[in-house]
């Protein structure tokens, strides 16, 4: 009797050690059959309350079930008479040491035997569904991370009324961005706690805007930051800045300055003891992005640049040496950019110089980098054209676009947007760039895009879209309202001889300046987009982005 | 890693003679704390883990001696000695230095106080990928009487003149008056970059300067250089508009002029060379400009950007002369929230300290004393019915009874006589002034003093 004692001491003991998962609870099912109504209750209980503190109450609940062992024991002695030998329930869950242990103590009485059989199992469903939950909610965490081109900051399913600067609200997303991080590090082994500094929303939001942040250019997202970055890289943080300020602003501009960022992180990177390079770099990106984030949202290009690098990263081999890794890596990044970038900008010029014809006035919008560059080569081959230039408040970016092509010689007009109905019938093409080409043929691109196009249409100019192929993104969206970037407020003021009407704006209280930055123009009034795939209608989007997927 | 921290504690205090004769400058209590503990605290505010303090042997010990500099002080502070006498400029310091500078830093003096968001400055340095970024601030005038000030104040320190651009942010021109003696010049260049300039005079430099490593290296090359502030400063603010090599100059064709355009030349290899096509790539393609009107890029296409941060509202000062001393020790208390009276010192019910003074560990204050807007420091004692309005007294003062003490600096370990009656006076360390004795308006300081010149 002693001995077999012994010997179940040992082998529970052999058992918790292991992975106690769920098997000291299967053995205390199968020991407890003869207990009380009570005991089992409490057992019931204490089961409940080892599921939830699996992790960290490991030692005290398994303290527990220990102290409920000799407990347990004690009524079941003298029913476990039958000799060590029986053969034990099949219990699905269990190791060789709880099999043997269940073994030691198996009743004689087959009722009660499958009775134990039965709770075995639903045991073991339970544990196992209860560990696919928790990967789940792991998988649902790194969900928002792995698609940055969302503009939504705010948890999925959100009732309508909850705004975005609602407490509850911020504190979510406070714990949120500190979730990404630690879920980030592989299965919180080693959580960093990266806390990436949460930016607070600046005056009063147009009620139908409200879901979206408003940050104000005056608390840069660095006041929160220690001043020689340790916790993000450098040349993040400069660069989170230059996108703040507007330094770098323009959606080729600010992928080129983000893929330099990375280049630069990738090589002051090491890879630290018991990691693999392809894993710990994607986590080490995560809350440099989310700072980005922070100072200004993601542009769809960003979000497709981002994808590529972490596809690479994950793709290297594990037994790749670090420097050759991280050579590859830059090289990748450097073939990226001279893909997508420059050399489809070529083609894209190469095409659109068919559709420039001598005498041709062209509009554009804004300043898109790659129109100024399709006209600037268009005029280097020689081609006859003036070019009006259409203007907005409050970023006024055409004098940019103005300097730009004045500088190179070509005849400029110059207009603000409400001359735009004055000044079409002059016009005989209109050339506009695109921040996005969204899944159903929309174009996303810079506010006061939908109203050229839709103007031109009534006055039937051709429309024609330039866009790389690595802007095209799988989103879709019908309106401007329910993704958008809402921009500093206080920019629209203006002083014009010495007054400043809107001053004091936030005093008045019915009174909100909204700053949009980004609006959609649907495809019926876009005649042709000019890829480096070729000039394709504004629906066979999808088409591309399905071709693409099937490269990658 | 983005910055380092260098702290320059070195300097004699010069403009400040009578009360650094003794005490090293950097240990000079402000608030009862050493005056450099006032940097080394906004550097750690802010999340530095590490100084490089270049100093003197004597402050040296003391930073590892004294408990408040100790204890206080939670970040690594890596100490450089120089030898007092070969007076060494700040920049030929960071010319000594050199081999422990790895990336681009911040020089901090170490007479300066502020509680200036340090982020605005390093901002601008690093947004604009800037050469230089410099922290000033609008001068306070000081309206306290100064102790041994005969006749009315001069005109004092020389003026700054400071060219700023319309944002306010760029720094255009900066000379001192003593540079200037037919005139402000300015050049046309400069001019046409930029045609509207702001020329403020009021300002106060508060010697914070963010500074690329490549001006560092710079210096290595150009032993002339001595000062960072006198000379540094101003050549790279001129050289952000001087032409570049490419235009060739033959009218002066000496070798000193080919010496310097090759140290001209050093600095823009040394802080273009790092300039990666990819981030050439993204200025073209970005649509901003600093500027607008006239035809030229961003930045007017120059590589050297000085940038300076002006403060509006805040407390910033540099204890370097008397006055300043004064002032500081008027309002550093408020930048921290000690007690004022510290618990370890003893102070007896039948005594009267004023809210506004601070009273320093270990102290003696014994009855019918009254001690109203004043800092005493540590281990001094204050014997009974002695009266202290407006003054400083440093460490280890004896005041004997009866005294009456008014706008009065007491340095360290002097000794008041009974009876005395101080009025504006400096009483220098050591000193004793003798009892019944009335001063007014005088500097008393040892006799081995009166021999330095």
């Amino acid at each position: 009797m002693a001995d077999s004692d012994g010997r179940q001491i040992d082998s529970i003991n052999h058992a918790a050690d292991g992975d106690g998962k769920g098997h000291g609870i299967v053995r205390a099912k199968t020991e407890g059959k003869e207990l009380t109504k009570e005991e089992k209750q409490r057992l019931r209980k204490e089961k409940k309350q080892h599921k939830k503190n699996k992790k960290d109450d490991k030692v005290p609940t398994e303290k527990e079930k220990e102290k409920e062992k000799p407990s347990v024991q004690a009524p079941s002695k003298p029913v476990t008479q039958s000799p060590t030998h029986k053969a034990a329930a099949p219990v699905p869950v269990s190791a060789s040491a709880s099999e043997s242990l269940a073994a030691a103590e198996k009743p004689v009485k087959t009722k009660a035997e499958l009775r134990a059989e039965r709770r075995a199992r639903q045991d073991s469903e339970r544990t196992s569904k209860q560990g696919k939950k928790e990967g789940g909610q792991q998988s649902t965490t790194s969900k928002p991370k792995a698609s940055p081109s969302e503009l939504q900051p705010v948890v999925k399913r959100l009732p309508e009324h909850v705004q975005v600067d609602d407490p509850a609200a911020l504190k979510k997303l406070a714990k949120k961005l500190e979730r990404q991080q630690k879920s980030g590090q592989g299965c919180g082994l080693n959580i960093t706690g990266v806390k990436v500094p949460l930016r607070s929303d600046y005056g009063y939001k147009v009620s139908l805007f409200s879901h979206l942040h408003q940050y104000s250019r005056k608390n840069p997202p660095t006041q929160q930051i220690s001043i020689p970055a340790t916790v993000i890289h450098p040349s993040v943080v400069r660069l989170g800045l230059q996108y703040s300020q507007g330094i770098i602003a323009g959606s080729n501009a600010r992928s080129v300055a983000l893929l330099h960022a990375f280049k630069q992180v990738i090589q002051d990177y090491s890879t630290p003891p018991n990691e693999e390079l392809s894993r710990d770099l994607v986590n080490k990106l995560s809350p440099y992005i989310s700072f980005l984030s922070q100072c200004r949202p993601l542009s769809a290009s960003m979000g497709n640049a981002i994808k590529y690098i972490k596809k690479e990263i994950s793709n290297i081999p594990s037994q790749c040496k670090e420097e050759e890794a991280k050579g590859k890596l830059q090289e990748c990044i450097d073939s990226y950019v001279n893909e997508k970038i420059i050399l489809a900008s070529e083609a894209i010029s190469k095409y659109a110089i068919e559709k420039i014809s001598n005498g041709d006035v062209i509009l554009v919008y804004g300043c898109s980098s790659l129109v100024n560059h399709i006209l600037c080569d268009a005029f280097e081959k020689q081609r006859k054209f003036r070019v009006i230039v259409v203007d907005s408040r409050p970023r006024l970016e055409g004098r940019e676009a103005l300097r730009r092509l004045v500088k190179k010689g070509i005849r400029c007009t110059y207009v603000l947007i409400s001359a735009l109905s004055y000044i079409l019938p002059e016009v005989s093409k209109v050339f506009l760039g695109a921040h996005a080409l969204l899944a159903n043929g929309y174009v996303m691109s810079r506010v006061g895009t939908s109203q050229i196009a839709l103007v031109a249409k009534a006055y039937n100019v051709p429309v024609l879209v330039c866009c790389e192929t690595y802007k095209f993104c799988e989103r879709v969206q019908t309106d401007s309202f329910v993704s958008n970037e809402l921009d500093d407020p206080d920019d629209l003021i203006v002083t014009r001889n010495g007054k400043t009407h809107l001053e004091n704006w936030q005093t008045v209280k019915s009174l909100g300046l909204l700053n949009l930055v980004y609006d959609v123009t649907p495809p019926d009034f876009v005649d042709l987009v000019i890829t480096d795939l070729g000039m394709i209608p504004c629906t066979s989007v999808p088409v591309v982005l399905r071709v693409k997927n099937v490269d990658q | 890693m983005e910055l380092q921290a260098v702290l320059m504690a070195a300097g004699g205090g010069s403009r400040m003679m009578d009360l650094t004769y003794n005490t090293p400058k950097p240990l000079l209590p402000v608030g009862n704390r050493p005056l450099i503990w006032y940097p080394l605290n906004l550097l750690e505010r802010v999340g530095f883990e590490e100084v490089i303090v270049i100093t003197t042997k004597e402050v040296q010990k003391a930073l590892s001696t004294d408990l408040r500099l100790k204890t206080d002080v939670k970040m690594k502070l890596d100490v450089v000695c120089i030898q007092e006498e070969t007076d060494m400029g700040t920049a030929d310091a960071l010319r000594h230095i050199q081999q422990k500078i790895k990336t681009d830093i911040l020089v901090v003096s170490c007479d300066l106080i502020t509680d200036v968001a340090l982020h605005e400055v390093v901002d601008l340095f690093r947004a604009h990928n800037a050469t230089l970024s410099m922290l000033m601030s609008k001068v306070h005038e000081f309206t306290e009487t100064v102790p041994g000030q005969k006749g009315k104040k001069k005109g004092g320190e020389q003026r700054d003149f400071v060219g700023v651009d319309v944002t306010g942010k760029r720094l255009l021109f900066m000379a001192n008056e003593a540079d200037l003696e037919e005139g402000l010049v300015l050049r046309k260049s400069i001019m046409r970059k930029h045609p509207r300039m702001l020329i403020k005079t009021g300002l106060l430099d508060a010697h914070l300067y963010c500074l690329k490593r490549s001006v560092v290296d710079f210096l290595v090359h150009n032993k002339s250089v001595t000062s960072i502030r006198g000379e540094l400063v101003p050549y790279l603010v001129r050289k952000q508009f001087s032409k570049s090599l490419n235009s060739p100059n033959a009218t002066e064709d000496s070798e000193k002029n080919q010496k310097q355009q090759d140290a001209h030349n050093n600095l823009e290899l040394l802080s273009t060379g790092k300039d990666e096509p990819l981030l050439q790539l993204a200025r073209e393609r970005s649509c901003w400009n600093d500027h607008r009107g006239d035809m030229s890029e961003a930045y007017h296409g120059g590589k050297l950007r000085c940038y300076v941060h002006i403060m509006e509202e805040g407390m910033c000062y540099r204890v370097n002369t008397l006055a300043a001393y004064i002032e500081a020790n008027r309002v550093a208390p408020k930048l921290f929230d000690d007690p004022s009276i510290h618990p370890t010192a003893v102070v007896t019910e039948r005594s009267l300290v004023g809210s506004d003074s601070i009273i320093g560990p270990y102290c003696q204050i014994l009855e019918k004393t009254s001690i109203k807007r004043s800092n005493v420091g540590t281990s001094t004692t204050i014997k009974e019915k002695v009266k202290i309005i407006n003054s400083i007294i440093m460490n280890g003062v004896t005041i004997e009874e009866g005294c009456n003490i008014q706008g009065s600096v007491i340095c360290n370990n002097a000794v008041i006589g009974r009876g005395a009656d101080i009025k504006y006076c400096l009483v220098g360390s050591g000193q004793r002034v003798e009892p019944e004795a009335e001063r007014t308006n005088e500097v008393i300081v040892g006799s081995d003093q009166l021999m330095e010149i």
